[in-house]
């Protein structure tokens, strides 16, 4: 029992550390998870790493939180969860929430006004970057171009609700899977 | 109060309904906050650039930041506790069939509509980002439009074939924004 408990500290003041020093989010966090979890601690194997990966992404949510729930689950069960989480979600709350008082008065100081300009640019590129990652990691064939365009179309054009776009994508790819999955029995 | 638990619920469908993490949430975060009125479309965009200059997830930033103004600690609380719990639950879920997870054709499937989902709703984002960062003022070209057009084409270029890091782009942007600023150009 003394022993889980010290466990759980001490998953807890890791992901704490991981949620403090990994900027961006997301993928950035994997390789910090794969030195403190794996290597400096032993807690987990570098295969399991991409165990971690595939899981992240095929479940809703962050992947930050997706993977601390995974890590701590697999070290030490319902609690290691809960404290892994509660580690790598508490510095980006308590730092948001400490400037969230600031950044709406920050909007009127005219320096800062201009600077956003700037950097909403860049965002812009970010975003594109993003798309594009993702786009090179989407499967290349006529059925992944279809409902590129019409999850795209649905939203740009359509103003469509995503979450009905991601239901309706998400059961084409069952339907598709089980239908072609027939075909190669 | 209808506020806190318009948060929390709000959220919550965000948490359990958007895959991929990151910029993949963005589709779906802005249209709940903006259909919400809970934050306009620029300060979105500018909150994605604090978002990348502070640790942590996007989507736990940006619901930690909306519940705050919204409604203070409570609001923080109830907001990010939302976007985190279907995350929580579902992996704790997945991780007692793991293996059976790994081999289901059904998240298979799932994924294979997923993926083209994820690429096809940034790219609406794009859209809706781009409109808004470089026609602020509608179709005609004025000095802030050329601008954020040149900066935006600078930090593309940056990204893709300098690989710069995304904090560094956002810094190049901000530097630009107040040298073009005080020449009066925007």
């Amino acid at each position: 029992m003394k022993d889980k408990i010290q466990l759980c500290g001490k998953l807890f003041l890791t992901f704490l550390k991981i949620g403090a020093f990994t900027f961006g989010g997301g993928y950035a966090m994997i390789p910090m998870i794969q030195e403190e979890i794996v290597h400096k601690n032993h807690w987990i194997e570098d295969s399991d790493i991409l165990d971690i990966t595939a899981i992240a992404e095929s479940t809703p949510g962050p992947i930050a939180v997706n993977s601390a729930t995974f890590v701590g689950n697999k070290i030490a069960g319902f609690w290691g969860s809960l404290v892994a989480t509660l580690g790598v979600v508490l510095p980006s709350f308590l730092i948001i929430y400490c400037i969230s008082f600031i950044l709406q008065q920050f909007e009127s100081v005219t320096a800062i006004r201009y600077a956003f300009v700037g950097v909403r640019a860049s965002v812009l590129a970010l975003i594109v970057k993003a798309c594009y990652s993702m786009y090179m990691q989407c499967e290349k064939n006529c059925f992944a171009y279809v409902l590129i365009c019409v999850s795209f179309v649905s939203v740009a054009v359509f103003s469509c609700n995503v979450l009905y776009v991601v239901l309706f994508d998400a059961i084409v790819g069952i339907a598709y899977e089980i239908v072609g999955g027939k075909q190669h029995d | 109060m209808t506020e806190l638990v318009s948060l929390f619920f709000t959220f919550l469908k965000i948490g359990a309904f958007t895959f991929g993490g990151g910029y993949a949430m963005l589709p779906m975060v802005s249209q709940e906050v903006l259909v919400h009125h809970w934050m306009e479309q620029e300060d979105i965009v500018n909150f994605i650039a604090v978002s990348e200059a502070t640790p942590g997830p996007f989507a736990v930033n940006i619901s930690t930041y909306v519940g705050s103004i919204v409604a203070g600690l409570p609001g923080a609380i109830s907001a990010t506790l939302g976007v985190v719990l279907p995350s929580f639950l579902i992996i704790l879920i997945v991780a007692c069939v793991f293996e059976k997870f790994k081999k289901s054709g059904f998240i298979k499937g799932m994924m294979l509509g997923l993926h083209p989902a994820v690429v096809g709703l940034i790219g609406s984002s794009v859209v809706s980002v781009g409109t808004q960062v470089l026609f602020p003022n509608g179709l005609h070209m004025d000095g802030s439009t050329w601008f954020s057009c040149f900066v935006f084409l600078l930090a593309l270029f940056l990204s893709f074939k300098k690989k710069m890091h995304p904090v560094k782009l956002i810094i190049l942007g901000a530097v630009f924004g107040l040298a073009f600023g005080y020449m009066g150009i925007l």
